[in-house]
């Protein structure tokens, strides 16, 4: 029972200074699913959200909720609700107050506030803090709060506007295991922003790579990573090494003047491409065995792998993760299998890409 | 060193409170203990809350400050809602507070023209057809124009306050379904109140001793704590008896400032 409850329909989004904020937009989220909407900031992902919460009108397009049209309804009257990025809580009322806000405005009955607002805030698992002012809260618990105010009004759908940038990096990992766990217990629909792609990786269900207004690619997370449609979405998704190459024949690709054998058909014979290799792909061996010879220029420690910068005899930049450390300025060699190289063809669209993998793919 | 350096800067400000807020005060309280005669005495208190006349002004001058303090209220807070949703709100402020820079007896000066029998406001009601009003010198022309010269002083802080709450508080509200009456009675307002609080102090006190608008606007049949001050200064020399006023305006003013205090138990503006 997988059914459409928000959908955005060749949504345009210009500002009266002539910039496009977003270009034919069309998204469809079921159900209980998780979505991420993944960018740069200024890609218009925050737009998108603020189109489906009302607090800003579409150019042109059509924004549905439960198939309703909402171009014109007032964000107070959406039956969805907003995680803010600074959280917003009202420090003129102390925890109980704002997560109760949403109930108080719609006149619900004192005894059933307070059951709802103990439920809400056991569920983020603050309950002891209602008496707490929110200045009183660290950065976790604000956020937590945030949460418990947004899902009081019971919406089908939260919208979360980056909501752990504002964290350390320890807490964002645990929000993370959170958020997703809270969003399959309430089994709404999530739709979540960030720029931040390991955040998007983590949570989704599905995700919607942008940039400049655009919908690059979406899809699932293991898809966006292995099969990226373009050198950007390749390049913003994980790390890469993204090396010019020619496509000679199917499953037959060429670079740096060696052919290889890969996974990827439906190119025209000889038609240039981009060949992308993720640095935790390629294995590091001697010169001979190895497919291609790079000279080790610079390692990092990461603590779990060690981050490995080498060229190649052309030039090229390789980044190579390895759990062993090599010695620096050594030329060693990179073993790779067919299924660890992607292909991708210069401006492919969407629709294209996606009918070109299910041709070859099983 | 660091510390001589230190109490340089301090300087000024301690001379400027010395000279101009301690001495003056203390000289007020100082003469409010001596008759016409130079000799010390209680009797100013006793003759203030004994005689009718000065409780009745007493109450006459904190009824008008309360009603100038009330009609500037009700006008800024509007203005202030729609300047700050402006686009160029910091234009449309600044033409708010451009009368402050017109010395108040020009404005005094300006209203008689206006307000006067055969001022502008009586010949637009020649030109409807309504007869002539008597509106200079009446309680509610005082009133108005007191409220008039004060909003500026009420709208600025406001103003500030308005404008320092981030817009997501706004859209918050709204996105928890909130009307827009509601937001501004649950949010908006509770989150001015700071703003509203020193409009108040910076507006009631002045108000309460208003004197040249009294006289000449209210002319003369308006006696405020204000203008018995003036009275006893510059006309009977009973300078005993008007610093004994000063000192109740003064303890006025610090009550008044204690009321409009706000309590922050943790909580941020």
């Amino acid at each position: 029972m997988s059914n459409t409850i928000v959908e955005l329909k060749d949504v345009y989004k210009t500002y009266d200074d002539g910039f496009t904020a977003l270009k034919d937009i069309s998204i469809k989220l079921n159900q209980g699913e998780f979505y991420t909407l993944l960018g740069p900031s200024g890609s218009g992902k925050t737009t998108i959200l603020q189109a489906i919460a009302g607090f800003t009108e579409v150019t042109s397009g059509e924004v549905l909720f439960d198939g309703k049209r909402i171009n014109d309804i007032p964000a107070n009257q959406r039956q969805l609700n907003t995680v803010f990025q600074d959280y917003a809580l009202f420090p003129n009322m102390n925890v109980f107050e704002n997560v109760a806000f949403g109930l108080v405005v719609h006149n619900v009955k004192k005894a059933e506030i307070e059951q709802r607002v103990h439920d809400a805030l056991k569920m983020v698992q603050l309950e002891k803090y209602a008496t707490r002012e929110i200045s009183e809260l660290s950065g976790g618990q604000q956020q937590r709060i945030a949460i418990a105010r947004a899902i009081i009004n019971r919406p089908k759908v939260l919208l979360l506007d980056e909501p752990l940038s504002a964290l350390d990096a320890k807490l964002r990992k645990d929000m993370q295991y959170e958020l997703r766990e809270l969003q399959q217990q309430l089994g709404i629909t999530f739709l979540f922003v960030t720029h931040d792609q390991e955040e998007a990786l983590a949570m989704s269900d599905e995700i919607f790579v942008m940039n400049k207004g655009e919908i690059l690619q979406k899809g699932d997370p293991v898809d966006i990573y292995d099969e990226p449609i373009n050198h950007f979405v390749a390049d913003f998704i994980g790390e890469s090494n993204i090396i010019p190459g020619k496509m000679v024949a199917d499953y037959q690709v060429a670079f740096l003047g060696h052919q290889f054998e890969c996974s990827d058909a439906g190119m025209r014979p000889n038609e240039p491409v981009e060949v992308v290799i993720r640095p935790e792909d390629l294995v590091i061996t001697s010169p001979e065995k190895g497919k291609i010879q790079v000279k080790v220029d610079t390692q990092l420690f990461r603590g779990d792998y060690y981050e490995i910068l080498a060229y190649d005899e052309q030039g090229n930049e390789w980044l190579i993760h390895s759990t062993n450390a090599t010695k620096d300025d050594s030329v060693v060699g990179l073993a790779f299998g067919p299924t660890d190289m992607h292909i991708m063809r210069y401006n492919e669209s969407e629709a294209k890409f996606n009918s070109r993998l299910e041709s070859y793919e099983d | 060193m660091k510390r001589s350096f230190k109490g340089l800067f301090y300087t000024p400000y301690i001379l400027w409170l010395a000279m101009f807020v301690i001495a003056p005060v203390a000289l007020i309280i100082y003469y409010s203990f001596f008759d016409i005669h130079h000799q010390f005495t209680f009797s100013n208190y006793r003759v203030f809350f004994e005689s009718g006349t000065y409780l009745t002004m007493t109450a006459n001058s904190v009824l008008y400050a309360f009603l100038i303090t009330v009609i500037s209220i009700l006008i800024s807070y509007p203005m202030a809602l729609v300047i700050s949703k402006l686009k160029h709100r910091d234009l449309w402020i600044l033409l708010v507070i451009l009368p402050t820079w017109i010395n108040l007896l020009l404005k005094a000066y300006a209203f008689i023209g206006l307000l006067s029998h055969d001022g502008l406001v009586n010949n637009l009601f020649g030109f409807f057809g309504i007869p002539a009003q008597q509106m200079l010198f009446t309680d509610t022309s005082f009133i108005l124009v007191a409220a008039y010269i004060q909003i500026p002083f009420m709208i600025l802080p406001i103003y500030n306050s308005m404008t320092d709450i981030s817009d997501s508080y706004i859209r918050a509200s709204s996105d928890l379904g909130a009307s827009k009456w509601q937001t501004l009675t649950k949010i908006i307002i509770p989150m001015t109140m700071p703003g509203i609080k020193s409009g108040i102090q910076i507006v009631f006190i002045p108000s309460l001793s208003l004197f040249m608008l009294s006289r000449l606007i209210g002319g003369n049949k308006i006696i405020t704590l204000g203008t018995a001050v003036e009275e006893h200064f510059l006309t009977t020399m009973n300078w005993g008896m008007g610093s004994t006023i000063g000192v109740v305006l003064i303890i006025s003013m610090v009550v008044v400032m204690l009321f409009t205090n706000t309590k922050r138990k943790g909580r941020r503006s």
